[in-house]
C-alpha cells in the first residue's frame, strides 16, 4: 500500500490549505476515518470459551476491519473449568469470575441481552430486549441445554432443589452449601449422564473434589458416583488409581447406572432397573444438547441434539453464514466437549470468517486440546490431543502418535497442579483480555 | 491554489487516514496469516501472540532456532516435559518452523 509519511506535508502546504478554508473539513474527514475501513458485521451469540475467543480473534485477525458484536446475557463470565474446586472448597467464586471489560480494547461491542431468534434469510438476530442486530456472518456459541424432559420428577421445583452445578454460577455455590450443611456420615450421590456431555472428565474430578472435602471435614461420609456409561468416559486409569488410593472407602463407583427419576423431597434417585438410591445431597448431571438458540436457528441437525459443522470453517452444514462452536457441535472423533476445545473452535471460526469476508477460501486450522482435572487441592492429571483436518475423510482426526495422559506418578501430578492453574490464567486471558 | 494541487493534498490526507491501521504493522501476507492461525494453538497456555499473563512461559520474541530446537527435543524425548512431549508430536517440521518464525516476530511483553 502507498503510505504517505506525515513529513511529506510541509508547513507551507498546511498554510496554503488553511488559506483555502478546507483544512478543518479535510481534517474532520480524517478524524471520522481514523477507524479502519469496515468490510462487514459479525454477531457472536454466547460469551463462553468459544464465543468470547471468536469475538476477540475476529477483531485481531481482521485488523479491525470486521465489526463484532458479542451478545451475552450475563455481565460476568464464570468459568466452568476450575468450578469443581469451588465445590470442593479450595477456591472461591471470586477466583473463577471475571468481566468482559478486557474485550473493549479490541473493539468488541458487548450487548448484555439474550438472543431469542435468528432469521437466517434476513441475517438478523432478535434479542429479548427488543433490539434487532443485522449480520453478514453469525457465530453461534450457545453452550449446552439440560434435557430434563425424559427425567421423571424433575419439575421446576425439583430442578431448583437438586443442582446440576454443570453451568458455573449460582448452582456451583448451591452445591457447595449443600455439602457444608450435610452432617458427617451423609452420602453424596452424583449421577453422570450417557456421553456425549460437556467436560468428559468433569464428573470424576467432581467426585474427587467432594471426597477431598469430606476426607478432611466429614470423614464418615461418602460419595456414590452413578455412571450411566458402561465405563469411565475419561482418564479411567488415573481416576481409578485416585479413587482406590486417595479416597478408598470414600468414593464408591458404579458403572452402567442410568438414573431416570428423581424425587427431590425424598432425596432419591430411581434407576432404569427400578432401584431406589437415597442420598443426603443429590447432584444430578442431566443429559445435554446444544443450547436452545441452536434449535431455533435451524442448526441442530444431528440427532436433534447437536450441530454439524464443516470443520474447515465451523460453518453449519444446515444454514449458510452461521458458524457454530464449542459444546454445541457434533464432535469429531476423540474431540472432547471442553473449554479448551471451544477456544480452538473460536479461533477456527475467526480465521474462517476473516478469510471468507475477504473473498478467500477458509483454511482448516490445527486444534489442540488440554484437559486438567484436579484430584485434590494441589495435584492435577491431564489428557491432551492434537487434531488435524483430513481432506480425504472431510473431518478432523487426532494426529497419530500425538497426545496422551499424565503418568501414574504423584510427584508429576503436583507439578501439573501448578500448570493447571497456569493453564486457567492463560486461557481466561486468551479469551477475555 | 490550483484545484489539482488541492485534490492531490486532500487525497494524500485521505490515504494517510486509510493507512492509519498500518501504524501497528504491515498488512499480513497469506503466509503470515497462516502462521498466526497455526500459532494460536499455543495461545491457550502461552498467551495471545505468545505474550502470557499466567505462570507458564511466554513465547513472544523467542529466537526461531531456539523454539524449533525445543519442539524437536520435546518430540524426541530429549527435553523433559509433563505435556509438551505429547503436544509437540502433533505438528510437522514445516508447521514448527512457521510457528517459530511467527513467535520470533512477536514483541515480548
Amino acid at each position: 500500500m502507498n503510505k504517505v509519511p506525515l513529513s511529506a506535508f510541509t508547513r507551507r502546504d498546511l498554510l496554503k490549505l488553511a488559506a483555502t478554508g478546507t483544512t478543518l473539513s479535510a481534517l474532520a474527514g480524517c478524524a471520522s476515518m481514523s477507524a479502519p475501513k469496515t468490510i462487514g458485521r459479525v454477531v457472536v451469540i454466547g460469551g463462553g470459551f468459544g464465543g468470547a475467543t471468536a469475538a476477540k480473534y475476529i477483531r485481531l485477525w481482521s485488523e479491525g476491519q470486521i465489526e463484532v458484536t458479542l451478545v451475552e446475557p450475563n455481565q460476568q463470565f464464570v468459568s466452568c473449568p476450575m468450578s469443581n474446586l469451588v465445590v470442593g472448597g479450595s477456591k472461591t467464586m471470586k477466583d473463577i469470575t471475571m468481566t468482559y471489560a478486557g474485550l473493549d480494547k479490541h473493539g468488541v461491542k458487548m450487548v448484555y441481552d439474550m438472543a431469542t431468534a435468528v432469521d437466517a434469510d434476513k441475517r438478523e438476530v432478535r434479542l429479548a430486549g427488543g433490539r434487532v442486530l443485522p449480520y453478514d456472518r453469525l457465530v453461534l456459541s450457545p453452550g449446552v441445554e439440560f434435557m430434563y424432559e425424559n427425567i421423571a420428577g424433575m419439575d421446576a421445583a425439583a430442578q431448583a432443589a437438586v443442582p446440576h452445578a454443570w453451568r458455573a454460577g449460582p448452582q456451583t455455590v448451591q452445591l457447595r452449601q449443600q455439602l457444608e450443611a450435610m452432617p458427617d456420615g451423609g452420602t453424596v450421590v452424583i449421577s453422570i449422564p450417557l456421553a456425549p456431555y460437556r467436560c468428559p472428565p468433569g464428573p470424576y474430578e467432581r467426585a474427587c473434589q467432594v471426597a477431598w472435602y469430606l476426607k478432611a471435614k466429614k470423614p464418615k461420609s461418602k460419595v456414590l458416583l452413578l455412571d450411566a456409561n458402561p465405563d469411565m468416559v475419561s482418564k479411567k486409569g488415573l481416576f481409578t488409581k485416585v479413587f482406590n488410593e486417595d479416597y478408598k472407602g470414600l468414593i464408591e463407583y458404579r458403572n452402567g447406572v442410568v438414573v431416570n427419576e428423581v424425587n427431590a423431597r425424598a432425596r432419591t434417585f430411581k434407576t432404569e432397573f427400578g432401584d431406589t438410591i437415597k442420598g443426603d445431597v443429590l447432584n444430578f448431571i442431566p443429559p445435554m444438547r446444544a443450547g436452545n438458540i441452536a434449535r431455533q436457528a435451524g442448526v441442530m441437525n444431528s440427532n436433534n441434539r447437536w450441530c454439524q459443522v464443516d470443520w474447515r470453517s465451523m460453518e453449519s452444514t444446515a444454514v449458510k453464514n452461521v458458524h457454530v462452536l464449542g459444546d454445541a457441535t457434533q464432535s469429531a472423533a476423540l474431540m472432547p466437549k471442553s473449554g479448551h476445545m471451544a477456544n480452538q473452535h473460536g479461533k477456527s471460526a475467526a480465521a474462517a470468517v476473516v478469510e471468507l469476508m475477504n473473498g478467500r477460501p477458509a483454511l482448516p486450522l490445527m486444534m489442540a486440546n488440554t484437559c486438567y482435572s484436579y484430584i485434590d487441592d494441589v495435584a492435577a492429571v491431564h489428557v491432551a490431543s492434537v487434531h488435524r483436518w483430513v481432506p480425504e475423510k472431510s473431518t478432523m482426526e487426532t494426529v497419530a502418535g500425538s497426545g496422551g495422559l499424565s503418568p501414574a506418578d504423584r510427584k508429576v501430578w503436583e507439578l501439573e497442579g501448578d500448570y493447571a492453574w497456569g493453564w486457567a490464567e492463560a486461557i481466561w486471558a486468551d479469551m477475555l483480555a | 491554489m490550483k484545484l489539482a494541487h488541492y485534490v492531490a493534498i486532500t487525497g494524500a490526507l485521505l490515504t494517510l487516514c486509510a493507512s492509519h491501521v498500518l501504524a501497528q504493522g504491515q498488512p499480513m501476507t497469506p503466509e503470515m496469516r497462516a502462521a498466526a492461525y497455526l500459532a494460536s494453538n499455543c495461545a491457550n497456555c502461552h498467551g495471545t501472540a505468545g505474550r502470557n499473563v499466567g505462570s507458564l512461559p511466554s513465547l513472544a520474541g523467542i529466537p526461531a532456532a531456539g523454539f524449533t530446537q525445543a519442539m524437536r527435543d520435546f518430540r524426541e524425548g530429549k527435553r523433559k516435559a509433563t505435556i509438551m512431549h505429547q503436544l509437540a508430536k502433533g505438528y510437522t517440521d514445516e508447521q514448527i518452523t512457521a510457528m517459530a518464525n511467527y513467535f520470533a516476530m512477536q514483541k515480548p511483553k
